[in-house]
């Protein structure tokens, strides 16, 4: 017998990645693939799979095990050299409970569904490949569990973050968000979150949260980030020959894969209105408007991909153009909304300073001073004259995105947009044409929505007093919502800084 | 157009969460004050249908926008209503329902000459 003594990495990964299958012989193919079929998207042969990295199981660990090693040393120093002294401001905490509370659960959303993937897809290459995924994204939400309990130890409102995302009105944004992922066939999950959100609009998430992380002097998670970027770009790659293979199988898979591309386009967006938010308001030191950033990752990036797909017959994700003239608003209205709810959140808020609504006047020249700058500056006044302005009513919500019906008419920002649908004799109300669109294709599924609102009046959270639901939301009051002005936060990093400037002499 | 769905009788077996019946006999209405965007939305109560429309004007407006500085100043004769989209009389004695209000129904009203803060809408 000839025993090889050392195999090249081609046939080495030939062997470890393919012939792993087998032909069933007591059951039919489809018994074991219950989901391959029902979406209607035809495969013709799986062997036609390119992996996008050609990385086995064992080298897998290997690399993991290597990163895992260096992020841990940087927490440990972090740890113990008390990091959090060296942030911009105490201000900046708050985009780090947003990130916890509503970004972390979501890795394990992922790890979930691409599990759910990797067992469910009967092609080999895609099944490892969602494999190595579904483990990368435990790995992402444990190493941002371990990094971010630093700073449990010091500032409020990080304690409770699975118990708040299952529960808390915001958090429904982004929970209910991957519970539609997760509640679609193999296909259109691959495609939501492979394509539309790891392909397309990544960059709009991880881009603005370390780069902020590092501007703020957030080291921890700057490294995480770090740790977590090698598999992000073996994600995005998973992401964009998933959609070239599906395209190239069949003709009759565009339609079905067009509309998918439009649902999760505008569901991404959604969603991603809570990190403009925390670019243009959150961060003490700003990184870039989140108007450039979606110039830059959207506009540009995502127009050269689309230009790339155009000759698979896929076209520019509907509504393109009113996400991008929503740049131009959505980060003053979602922080308008998270202000006049500040009893309600588990985090803090303030108002912009003079300063920054300077920056802001500059980063936004056709809209801040005409309609974002008086808000502001009308709650400013009231605060002074001891009249904080609180919005004392629940919100109407969007049956889709789940978002406070927040958002104006295109061209028309002084008007909310309203749209609504009839379903079986009810009324289902949507912020826009994008997420009106979503419910029409499917009311069986979102007539079935956990509105928190609704629920709240259903007596399903806690009780019928607003103290009683934040109480179920586990909320400490006092403590974890309201002004930063006056929060525990705020007065234990005055007196650390106090204590700094006396050592400093 | 169909559903796409795994199971064959799916439609048939949904569950609408938000039927009026989970409400304990109130209905679900949305109130919103045109052209103050100060407040981020409309917003949204659990109502009696029963409940009178003088009720939402004495009780509810001024206890939830009462605040806005313009509130003191509106003129209630030439206030103009909608509810879903069609325009009402409002007639105090009446109730919600008489005024066409039903479950998830949508209430708006333009207040003439006032336009929020300093005419910013907000």
């Amino acid at each position: 017998m000839n025993a090889v003594a050392k195999l090249g990495l081609k046939q080495r990964y030939s062997l470890l990645t393919r012939g792993l299958d087998w032909e069933p012989s007591y059951q039919s193919k489809s018994a074991i693939y219950p989901y391959a079929e029902f979406e209607g998207i035809k495969i013709h042969d799986w062997s036609k799979w390119e992996d996008p990295f050609r990385l086995t199981m064992d080298a897998y660990w290997k690399f993991q095990a290597e990163k895992e090693r260096k992020l841990y040393a940087v927490l440990d120093s972090f740890a113990q050299n008390n990091g959090q002294m060296g942030l911009t401001d105490a201000r900046y905490v708050n985009a780090v409970k947003l990130f916890l509370t509503g970004v972390s659960p979501l890795e394990y959303q992922a790890h979930r569904g691409f599990a759910h993937v990797g067992r469910h897809i009967p092609g080999v290459g895609p099944r490892v490949a969602a494999q190595m995924q579904s483990l990368d994204e435990l790995r992402h939400v444990q190493t941002q569990i371990h990094t971010l309990s630093h700073y449990n130890k010091f500032f409020d409102g990080l304690h409770e973050f699975p118990h708040m995302h299952d529960r808390v009105w915001y958090l429904s944004v982004p929970k209910s968000f991957f519970d539609d992922a997760r509640t679609a066939g193999p296909f259109e999950y691959f495609i939501a979150i492979g394509f539309a959100f790891e392909y397309v609009l990544t960059n709009l998430l991880f881009v603005p949260f370390m780069s902020g992380a590092a501007y703020n002097g957030d080291l921890a998670t700057v490294t995480f980030g770090f740790s977590a970027q090698s598999d992000e770009s073996r994600h995005m790659t998973l992401g964009i020959e998933v959609i070239k293979f599906l395209l190239e199988q069949d003709p009759d898979n565009l339609p079905i894969v067009q509309k998918w591309v439009d649902k999760w386009f505008w569901r991404g967006h959604r969603v991603l209105g809570l990190v403009a938010m925390m670019m243009d308001y959150m961060l003490p030191k700003k990184i870039m408007s989140w108007r450039e950033a979606w110039e830059i990752y959207f506009t540009e990036a995502g127009g050269s991909l689309f230009q790339d797909l155009s000759r698979y017959g896929l076209r520019v994700p509907k509504y393109a153009d009113v996400a991008t003239a929503e740049a131009d608003h959505i980060s003053h209205q979602n922080w308008a909304v998270f202000y006049q709810y500040t009893h309600a959140a588990g985090f803090h808020t303030w108002l912009p300073s003079a300063e920054e609504m300077d920056w802001l006047s500059e980063k936004y020249p056709t809209t801040f001073d005409k309609y974002y700058r008086p808000r502001f500056e009308m709650w400013g006044e009231m605060a002074k004259e001891g009249k904080r302005f609180y919005n004392n009513a629940l919100p109407q919500l969007c049956t889709t995105c789940q978002i406070p019906m927040a958002y104006t008419e295109p061209g028309d920002p002084t008007t909310i947009s309203f749209r609504h649908s009839h379903y079986k004799g009810d009324t289902y109300h949507f912020c826009s044409d994008g997420c009106k669109d979503i419910f029409d294709n499917e009311p069986e599924k979102y007539s079935q929505s956990w509105l928190p609102v609704h629920q709240i009046f259903q007596g399903n959270c806690g009780g019928a007093s607003v103290e009683e639901v934040l109480k179920w939301y586990r909320l400490n009051l006092g403590a974890d919502n309201l002004d930063q002005a006056g929060s525990p936060d705020q007065a234990q990093w005055d007196a650390w800084m106090e204590a700094r400037r006396r050592v400093a002499g | 157009m169909a559903v796409v769905a795994l199971e064959k009788d799916y439609a048939d077996k949904v569950e609408i969460r938000d039927r009026v019946e989970n409400f304990h006999g109130n209905i679900v209405v949305y109130l919103h004050w045109e052209e103050h965007l100060s407040f981020c939305s409309a917003v949204a109560f659990p109502f009696p249908p029963s409940m009178p429309f003088g009720a939402l004007l004495a009780e509810i407006l001024p206890t939830y926008y009462g605040a806005h500085p313009d509130f003191a100043a509106i003129d209630w004769a030439a206030v103009r209503w909608t509810v879903d989209g069609n325009d009402v009389t409002p007639d105090p004695e009446k109730s919600l329902a008489d005024h066409g209000v039903g479950h998830k129904s949508l209430i708006r009203f333009w207040t003439p000459g006032l336009h929020g803060y300093r005419g910013s809408f907000s």
